[in-house]
């Protein structure tokens, strides 16, 4: 209990500071931390399938694809310029710098404080956290655990559902991955050496 | 990402030549062992491919994209989809509809259902490392490119 | 009151992470930044999906014999998938932006709007 509480807040830790920080190769570096806490909550969670596929694709993958792409673009983010919420106006040469960043924080924020109060007030008709008589253990998840091993002899719930009953999905999965694929080459040409 | 490498350091060389072909035997025991216990496909195909990444990067951009890897990354990951597909047509060929794996063998289901489940696996380790190594070397590159 | 805090203060966390990352898309200007809070919003996401599947005393969704009770494999096999369709988004989306860097030379967005009013 004190693991998870512990984990949870170097998650929140870890997410504001990604956001938070100018030098975009340090925010890379903490979104790969928060990738890997992640995948401890994920084991806390009994989520073991999960926890495998977000170290290897969150931490591993990730990480690279964006340092990659860094070191193509330019590894520092700039300051907001000042004239960008009024643009035709001219700048008087008394006006508070720091006034401007608030007032260009304030419609982000208040937009982002709405949403979160909203989805708040969405959860207090949830059931509760772990509870074992929730809607969602019922139906067909029940159907699922007791009569995927017997009949088709896979021990694993979860490659059992992914291949097995659900593995339409599965396969439109894979066209994904392969679209994406083939949409960067075609974004980003041929290269390769000249 | 330089063309360079790791501009020669021999401790990481050393280290990463003997860890890669471990770190592949890794990858095919996770994705051959998916039914018994965490694992599958995915994990399998994305450390493959992470594998090879590192390959890329500490030897060099350059000499990873000569050892054919452009041509072989997209070989895999349309052999991936086309694996999968062709299971499920042969399911269908079989008398059954798409991806039903019980109509490959009609009398013994769990085989079936092993058979089928372990060529899906395979085509989706494939397509997935294979989708993988194209976008990093598409995204690797100097900042002139 | 105190049942309806602790029933729900794990949804409340993940909501808050999802709220980090969403003021990462709107608020920031530049462009991978936007892209690093798409990543935090779709994990805190699958967290949230994840902690529904979670049954009090269940254990890891595989066949064992001293199993009482099984979590929900449900959600973890739709989040398996999400997972993998996050990764192909973040790829393509980085795409993008090397090539917008290619054609513009900014990188942040202000910018490369007043590049393409202004225009060739």
């Amino acid at each position: 209990m004190a693991l998870k509480f512990t984990l949870l807040f170097l998650l929140v830790v870890c997410a504001a500071a990604a956001v938070r920080m100018k030098d975009l190769l340090g925010a890379v570096i903490m979104l790969c931390a928060y990738s890997l806490i992640m995948t401890l909550i994920w084991t806390l969670l009994n989520a073991v399938d999960v926890a495998l596929t977000e170290a290897a694709v969150g931490a591993g993958i990730v990480t690279v694809l964006l340092i990659a792409a860094l070191g193509r673009t330019g590894s520092r983010e700039e300051d907001p310029p000042p004239s960008s919420l009024i643009p035709s106006a001219k700048q008087p040469a008394d006006r508070h710098p720091s006034s401007l960043a608030v007032v260009r924080c304030a419609l982000p924020l208040l937009a982002v404080l709405l949403t979160g109060a909203l989805l708040v007030y969405g959860t207090l008709d949830m059931p509760d956290y772990s509870a074992p008589a929730s809607p969602a253990n019922l139906h067909v998840a029940s159907r699922y655990i007791t009569d995927s091993a017997p009949v088709t002899g896979i021990v694993n719930f979860v490659t059992a559902i992914l291949t097995g009953y659900r593995g339409f999905d599965t396969f439109g999965e894979t066209v994904v991955i392969f679209a994406a694929a083939v949409g960067a080459l075609l974004i980003l040409g041929k290269g390769g050496k000249k | 990402m330089s063309g360079r490498g790791c501009g020669g350091n021999l401790i990481i060389k050393t280290v990463s030549g003997f860890l890669i072909p471990f770190i592949q035997l890794f990858a095919l025991y996770l994705a051959a062992h998916g039914d018994l216990g965490p694992g599958g496909g995915f994990q399998g195909g994305t450390i493959f491919a992470a594998s090879l990444i590192l390959y890329a990067i500490v030897f060099g951009l350059d000499e990873g994209r000569e050892k054919v890897y452009e041509k072989a990354a997209g070989v895999m990951a349309a052999a991936g989809v086309l694996v999968f597909g062709g299971i499920g047509l042969l399911c269908m060929a079989a008398g059954g509809s798409f991806l039903q794996y019980s109509a490959l063998l009609p009398g013994d289901v769990k085989t079936a259902y092993h058979l089928g489940i372990y060529g899906v696996e395979i085509g989706v380790g494939l397509a997935v490392a294979g989708a993988l190594l194209l976008l990093f070397m598409k995204t690797a590159g100097s900042r002139d490119d | 009151m105190i049942e309806l805090i602790a029933g729900k203060y794990n949804y409340w966390i993940y909501i808050c992470l999802m709220m980090i990352g969403f003021y990462a898309i709107i608020a920031k200007g530049n462009l991978i930044k936007k892209i690093i809070g798409i990543n935090i919003f779709q994990s805190a996401v699958f967290l949230f999906y994840i902690s529904i599947s979670k049954v009090r005393g269940g254990t890891a969704p595989i066949l064992w014999e001293n199993a009482v009770l099984y979590d929900n494999p449900l959600p973890h096999v739709l989040i398996l998938t999400a997972i993998v369709v996050s990764v192909s988004t973040t790829a393509l989306a980085l795409a993008l932006v090397i090539r917008i860097r290619k054609e513009f030379g900014a990188m942040e967005e202000d910018r490369i709007a007043k590049l393409r009013s202004d225009g060739p």
